[in-house]
């Protein structure tokens, strides 16, 4: 079927016009990191100025003793260990409920839809008070262990196994005389994988966007992840650190978006929204 | 297959990992919460020496609502969320349509860039908003961070930030609609409007009814954005959310117990909420509105 030219241009249009909203802040950020600080007020906005990259890169890397390429460690591993951990305890217990026909198996699957429901940042306040008790305040355990607390991925890693696992070959597995962990990690996670990839990805971003449980948890600047440091270096009201905030802004979305470009086969949202079409 | 003793093992080895660390940053915080937010600290005399921890019941709960400040942050959720969400599910739907209608051009470059700002924390898509609001620094030379507009400000932020997710869910549910039912409608005559109206739009109410479940969940634990902003205006306070009260309450002023009783005040609103609008949308296509 083909549309109408006018149809074609209106529609076409539409979407440019979207398409230059969700632009313009990233091309605002893009041009603003190659600027000195005084050139953010007195050259236009969207244009560049004179080119002061170098320099806000080497700014924003020395700053307070270089605690910004701390602060790009520190995410990674709490996005990158949190997603991974998450993940696998997910795909775990998420095929024992889809394999096993234990007793007790639809309580304990009720209990995980009913955390599904509340969201986790409204148990961050409780989750501080508890850790306070715990003694994990202030430790990289403190962020990363309840990252890897993912009820509605336990949801999806179920689902993905009822859909992608047979029965019948786990059955052989066991003819063989393989053992339960054994068949898992030999047969069940390989079939899982494609859905395990989304649903890791979708962790490490809502990781990577939880700014409220460390800002809650680490009071040491050096375990910071890179979001909450760059909120604190921006709440500093003479907005003396204003280049190195725009600069590191930008240095740390990078990565991120390269690896949503490249990984564009992996975001399905069907699969995040609970399809299990494979 | 039978779950023999030894299935019965393997399935608890399987669950213990989850299980362990789901009870103890889970469950047990939330117990925590319940439990502290039914004492109260009491200052004997005059204030000094340390307080003493007495049960007080369901004083702290009363007292939440009480508060003009938490009601005053609902009030301002509530507009916030009615005319926020239907915005950016409203674009979102439309540019998911476009997307899957074969009228428009470059729709996987336009899919692409939608998808963008997901990518970028909220914190840090509010950190550039910031910018672009402060008219010293910003193109457009205008003042969004005052009394009157910052709420719509913040809206703006979330709008930016989850609209192309939205679209992506819708989108998804759109490319499972089997071809042969639209161009049948087509075939008999039915414009474009019309086979997106009638046959699409209801097809992906599943969809829909998810991306406003989660938008609504979002709106109650509006957090992140106006935190970033208290750093660049006077016009968000530290108590402009319920959530953020809970948060001042409970550091600032060190009452635990009133901090969890909001905490909780807020995760039954958000339970609610999302049990009504499902019920809501139930209603609705009943009676053949949606």
């Amino acid at each position: 079927m083909r549309a109408s030219m006018r149809a074609q241009v209106l529609t076409t249009a539409f979407l440019f016009v979207v398409a230059v909203y969700i632009l313009l802040p990233l091309w605002w950020l893009v041009v603003s990191a190659t600027k000195s600080g005084g050139d953010l007020f007195d050259t236009p906005g969207l244009w560049f100025g004179e080119l002061h990259f170098a320099g806000n890169v080497e700014r924003v890397m020395s700053q307070d003793g270089g605690l910004y390429p701390r602060w790009l460690l520190n995410t990674l591993i709490y996005s990158g260990g949190g997603a991974l951990g998450a993940t696998l305890l997910a795909a775990m217990a998420g095929y024992a409920l889809a394999k096993y026909p234990f007793r007790g198996r639809g309580a304990v699957f009720a209990v995980i839809m009913g955390a599904v429901l509340i969201p986790a940042p409204l148990i961050t306040l409780p989750l501080y008070l508890l850790e306070s008790r715990l003694g994990l305040l202030n430790t990289v355990w403190g962020v990363l262990l309840p990252c890897m607390v993912s009820p509605f991925g336990v949801y999806l890693a179920r689902a993905y196994a009822e859909a992608a696992v047979p029965d019948t070959l786990l059955e052989a597995g066991r003819i063989d005389g393989a053992g339960e962990l054994r068949i898992f990690f030999t047969v069940g996670i390989r079939l899982m994988a494609p859905a395990l990839v989304t649903l890791f990805l979708f962790q490490f971003v809502a990781i990577w966007n939880n700014f409220f449980l460390p800002m809650m948890v680490l009071n040491d600047q050096a375990l910071w992840p890179v979001t909450l440091g760059l909120v604190k270096w921006h709440g500093i009201r003479t907005g003396f650190l204003r280049d190195a905030v725009v600069t590191g802004a930008l240095i740390s979305i990078v990565p991120v978006i390269l690896a949503f470009v490249s990984l564009q086969r992996f975001w399905k949202a069907d699969l995040a929204a609970g399809s299990v079409k494979l | 297959m039978r779950g023999g003793g030894k299935t019965n093992r393997a399935a608890l080895v399987f669950l213990l990992p989850f299980g362990t660390l789901f009870v103890l940053f889970f469950v047990l915080p939330i117990g925590y919460a319940v439990n502290e937010s039914l004492y109260k600290l009491k200052r004997s005399g005059l204030g000094f020496g340390t307080p003493e921890r007495v049960f007080s019941g369901l004083a702290n709960y009363a007292a939440v609502f009480r508060d003009g400040t938490f009601l005053s942050g609902v009030r301002r959720l509530l507009l916030f969320g009615i005319v926020q969400v239907p915005i950016m599910l409203g674009l979102a739907l439309v540019l998911a349509l476009i997307l899957d209608g074969y009228a428009a051009r470059f729709t996987r470059f336009f899919r692409l860039v939608y998808f963008l700002p997901y990518a970028v924390p909220g914190v840090i898509a509010a950190i550039v908003w910031s910018f672009l609001y402060t008219p010293e620094i910003s193109p457009f030379g205008l003042d969004l961070l005052g009394d009157g507009v910052v709420l719509w400000s913040i809206g703006n932020i979330v709008t930016w930030t989850w609209t192309g997710f939205n679209m992506l869910v819708i989108y998804a549910a759109l490319k499972a609609i089997p071809r042969e039912l639209c161009e049948a409608a087509a075939m008999d005559g039915a414009s474009p409007w019309r086979v997106a109206w009638s046959i699409k739009v209801p097809m992906v109410r599943p969809s829909l009814i998810l991306t406003g479940v989660f938008s609504i969940i979002g709106t109650l634990q509006l957090f992140n954005e106006p935190t970033v902003l208290t750093g660049v205006t006077t016009a968000v306070s530290k108590s402009y959310t319920p959530l953020m009260w809970s948060l001042q309450v409970a550091l600032d002023n060190n009452d635990y117990s009133l901090g969890s009783a909001i905490a909780i005040v807020l995760a039954v609103l958000a339970g609610a909420l999302s049990f009504l609008f499902l019920r809501l949308s139930a209603w609705l296509t009943r009676r053949g509105v949606m």
